[in-house]
């Protein structure tokens, strides 16, 4: 099947969706996801990020589609045009979406340790305004521990549903999930059940914003102070493939491996995850390629002084940045 | 002078029960159909009538059914959605409660077409008295071997359950209602694929509203043609209209399509007129999610020519001065009626009711109301009005399913229409103080036109 | 519904709940109206005749009876009793009036049928009184427009509302305290 998306043209097989048709070409005219995972069945369709025009529908029936489309969950047609960022419709919904994200988020960056390698973040970065035009009360969640490996700050949740999927596919047996409606929704166990599976850990790398973080990682570093490498250990639970977050041999965290759409190759468990921490355990295979806009890559490790021994002495903490 | 296609026997004693209903000319349609008839038979009478799901879309049925995969080994089912929570709407219910076996007997011949073997009517938890009602009448229906295997001899079987939701308006939406039929939260399901394809346990699903499948028993009983010649283009055959709010004689009525909306709001057989004497100020035509309309504009099109009771002359003039006839729950507002509070009110209700699955909604619907909840009680400013309508647009088109647009366009037609009246709140808020307001600020209702013949 | 949410934590008291044996035979009547392996869509009318017969409101223990009944993980049950406004994650008083606040209810005086309840019981909207007797919640849309403005006691509709009316209804329920209101019972309904 043809497809054509802002003006390039790519040949993809029945039932591929928009999104997956526009990663196969790649570059500036992917569509952002905040909720759609390729891995997750089911995902996708919520956040509305991904919204495109479809100026024709196929070949056959040349009419436009009546609405913007979710790209996630939109299989192409044959001689389907679809227009991404050529259409400044598109770039105006997507603007919208950005502002609903952001009206109830705490806009707390400075303190969540996923600030960047946060989705919200960098749609933010392309697609915020300036100004918060809302005057309202922001929803407020007190952070829980759930177990005590993952924390859970409800306040910067978007309500992508990705972490429910993962507990569905992933884990076997899902103990949390979305309670309430309208605009009370919250991700929670009601009972506040501790999540405690092999794989729970994974919600973590699914979450695109500070929502479920890495408690044995909480406040310990920025993730660009550290230096990302692709790791792997024999493991019976996983296939031990990850990235260790590291700052010279000290390995500050583990995660899967992302791709440059934020997902993970392979799932991995939480015994990878949260106790091999030691350089031995690990076979490190080499630097993590992390995309280019990504303030990850923004890093100077050389100069750098271990955080841990930084000493409040003039005139140093201006030369590290 | 309408016909009363669906509620001509509506009034006879014990309606209710098989025996009487029977001897009224009940199930003669459903015997007509699967004794005389083909289910293609029946489908082609049903397009040929021309029937529009009443339940707010208006999407053509017969094309509905078209849909519906028929090549798969898979079992196919047909759910009636009795979920009717759309403010200002209350025509299923008065047609369940009256007419139950006329609900029933629309499901048998939709059933025999679309050859279906088990039926769900998924009716809201909060008519619960309604579901007693449908189950005493769906056991008669087993007992005189309407319902179950071999019906009449004819080798067909069919089973009619019955769902309760429980409080829930999104569930109206016909894939969240599939959702809550299989026991999860009514989040409507992300469309492709639809549910003629993929619906219920993922099987072919045809999802109908009440209204819809009793009207195709005098289909059958008249044939499509004579259904088809009945109103106007391609509103045809009759509508029932829950007439409500600050009229003489609220109530369902069952029209042809076609009347002057002048007609039905004044004449005696109907509306009977604005209580109290009072002049009409707008009327929300369509349940509380299509556009309202001021008096001018409802009566009469931007053209000059008179509104009908129709799915295409309400729409006349598109969003900018039409609205739409959505599930027919008129609500008439008198010239006393605060359009600022209504429309608050319109949005507390959204707030209330959506599922919280997408974005643009969860988000939009809270932000806007209580911007409209300050305008309303005084304390609002004048850029907030822009605002709101900013947000509605910003909602509009861009969720997964209709409620979004359903929620924008109260507040966008409110704003468009009556902007003098937001202006006041915000330039008057001592007066609008007073929670009989509307009665006090007289001077945007003299701004809306009136035919002469009503001042 | 403005402000903070504050983040509720449910406890599970471990109360042995169970069905009568008779509902639980109408439950398995109603599990066989859906395919076998879609117990699951029994859900709703099982907490429906769950709230009625075990107390009045969904606990945590009841709701993890109904998953075990219907074979689903209990957040399955969390996650839609949360989700439906007729089902109470806390206890409501005896007699649960609900006030339909939706455009043509408000258009016909719905508010004042609302403030003078208020006022008759003593309580404000979303309170109980302190006998556990009533507990008065606003509603949105009943589908009852035709007969504005409308509440609903224990899913009972009382139409066409005015205060004279509401003072006698309010008057007879609490004369009839000892007397069982006469209520559908849901496990009987299908």
């Amino acid at each position: 099947m043809r497809v054509t998306i802002d003006d390039i043209t790519v040949d993809v097989e029945e039932g591929t969706t928009i999104l997956t048709a526009a990663r196969k070409i790649g570059g500036k005219i992917v569509p952002p996801a905040m909720c759609w995972y390729s891995k997750l069945k089911g995902s996708g369709g919520k956040c509305r990020t991904c919204l495109v025009k479809v100026a024709q529908s196929s070949a056959k029936d040349p009419r436009p589609m009546p609405k913007l489309v979710a790209s996630c969950s939109t299989p192409v047609q044959d001689g389907m045009v679809v227009q991404n960022i050529t259409s400044p419709e598109v770039l105006e919904a997507r603007k919208a979406i950005v502002e609903f994200l952001l009206i109830n988020h705490p806009l707390d960056c400075p303190v969540c340790d996923q600030a960047g390698e946060c989705d919200l973040q960098d749609l933010s970065f392309l697609h915020g305004m300036v100004e918060t035009r809302s005057e309202e009360p922001r929803r407020e969640f007190p952070a829980i521990d759930i177990g005590d490996k993952i924390k859970l700050n409800m306040n910067r949740c978007i309500l992508c549903y990705r972490c429910v999927f993962t507990a569905d596919q992933i884990t076997g047996k899902r103990v949390h999930g979305v309670l309430y409606r309208g605009d009370a929704p919250e991700i929670s166990t009601y009972i506040q059940n501790v999540i405690d599976n092999d794989f729970s850990g994974n919600v973590i790398d699914v979450c695109p914003v500070g929502a479920l973080t890495d408690r044995t990682f909480r406040f310990k570093s920025r993730v660009w102070f550290l230096n990302a490498m692709d790791a792997h250990r024999d493991c019976t639970h996983c296939g031990g493939k990850v990235t260790a977050w590291m700052y010279g041999n000290e390995i500050y965290r583990i995660t899967g491996r992302k791709d440059k759409y934020g997902e993970v190759e392979e799932f991995i468990c939480n015994e990878c995850r949260f106790e091999k921490k030691n350089f031995s355990d690990w076979i490190i295979e080499g630097p993590r390629k992390i995309s280019r806009e990504s303030v990850i890559s923004a890093n100077h490790y050389e100069k750098l002084i271990k955080p841990s021994i930084i000493h409040p002495i003039e005139g140093t903490t201006e030369k590290q940045e | 002078m309408g016909r009363a296609l669906l509620t001509e026997n509506i009034l006879i004693p014990g309606i209710r029960d098989f025996d009487v209903y029977r001897a009224h000319g009940g199930y003669v349609s459903a015997e007509k159909a699967l004794k005389e008839m083909t289910a293609a038979d029946v489908c082609r009478e049903v397009t040929k009538s021309g029937l529009r799901g009443r339940g707010g879309a208006g999407f053509p049925t017969g094309l509905k059914w078209s849909f519906l995969d028929r090549k798969t080994e898979r079992p196919r089912y047909l759910v009636c959605n009795a979920d009717e929570s759309e403010p200002g709407t209350f025509k299923d219910r008065y047609l369940m409660e009256h007419l139950p076996h006329l609900l029933i007997e629309g499901l048998i011949i939709s059933s025999f077409a679309l050859g279906v073997r088990s039926c769900y009517i998924y009716v809201r938890g909060e008519f619960k008295y309604i579901i007693g009602i449908l189950k005493r009448a769906i056991d008669e229906a087993y007992q005189h071997n309407f319902l179950g295997n071999n019906i009449l001899g004819t080798g067909l079987s069919l089973d009619i359950f019955l769902h309760p939701g429980a409080g829930a308006y999104i569930c109206g939406e016909e894939t969240a209602l599939l959702e809550s039929l299989e026991g999860k939260r009514g989040n409507p399901r992300i469309k492709p694929p639809f549910p003629a394809f993929k619906g219920l346990y993922d099987c072919p699903t045809v999802v109908n509203n009440v209204e819809t499948l009793a009207a195709v028993v005098p289909i059958i009983g008249m044939g499509g043609d004579a259904y088809a010649a009945i109103g106007v283009g391609k509103s045809t055959g009759t509508k029932l209209i829950s007439a409500c709010g600050n009229i003489n004689k609220p109530g369902v009525y069952e029209i042809d399509f076609g009347l002057p909306v002048e007609d039905f709001i004044y004449s005696e057989q109907y509306c009977g007129g604005i209580r109290d004497g009072k002049m009409l100020k707008a009327v929300v035509p369509g349940g509380s999610s299509v556009p309202v309309l001021p008096a001018g504009l409802m009566l009469n099109t931007v053209k000059g020519e008179q509104r009908l009771m129709t799915y295409e002359s309400m729409a006349e003039g598109g969003f900018e001065t039409g609205t739409m006839l959505g599930s027919g729950g008129f609500i008439v507002f008198d010239e006393d009626a605060c359009m600022v509070r209504n429309t608050w009110n319109f949005t507390c209700f959204y707030r209330h009711e959506s599922c919280g699955q997408c974005s643009p909604c969860r988000e939009g619907t809270a932000w806007m109301e209580p911007i409209l909840k300050r305008i309303e009680l005084g304390e609002g400013k004048s850029k907030e009005i822009d605002l709101l309508v900013s947000i509605a647009a910003k909602i509009e088109g861009n969720t997964i399913c209709p409620f979004g647009d359903a929620a924008a366009w109260p507040v966008a037609s409110a704003i468009r229409h009556f902007r003098d009246e937001f202006e006041f709140h915000i330039d008057h808020p001592e007066i609008v103080k007073n929670i009989e307001h509307g009665s006090i600020y007289k001077y945007p209702v003299s701004s809306i036109q009136h035919p002469a013949s009503l001042r | 519904m403005d402000g903070l949410i504050n983040h509720r934590l449910y406890k599970k008291e471990n109360k042995i709940v169970r069905f009568s044996e008779e509902t639980l035979k109408r439950i398995a009547g109603i599990i066989l109206h859906y395919p076998a392996d879609r117990k699951k869509s029994a859900l709703l009318p099982v907490l429906h005749i769950a709230q009625q017969e075990l107390g009045g409101y969904l606990s945590v223990d009841v709701m993890d009876y109904v998953a075990s009944l219907l074979e689903i993980q209990p957040v399955e049950v969390y996650e839609v009793a949360t989700f439906y406004s007729m089902f109470h994650p806390e206890p409501v008083g005896k007699y649960l009036i609900e006030v339909c606040q939706t455009g043509p209810c408000a258009l016909c005086g719905g508010e004042h049928i609302l403030d003078h309840l208020e006022n008759v019981l003593g309580i404000t909207n979303g309170g109980t009184t302190s006998d556990g007797m009533f507990t008065l919640k606003t509603v949105e849309c009943l589908g009852s427009c035709g007969t504005a403005p409308v509440m609903q006691i224990n899913t009972e509709f009382y139409e066409s509302m005015t205060k004279e009316k509401v003072e006698s209804v309010i008057r007879e329920l609490k004369e009839k305290d000892n007397q069982q209101f006469q209520e559908t019972r849901w496990a009987e309904l299908f």
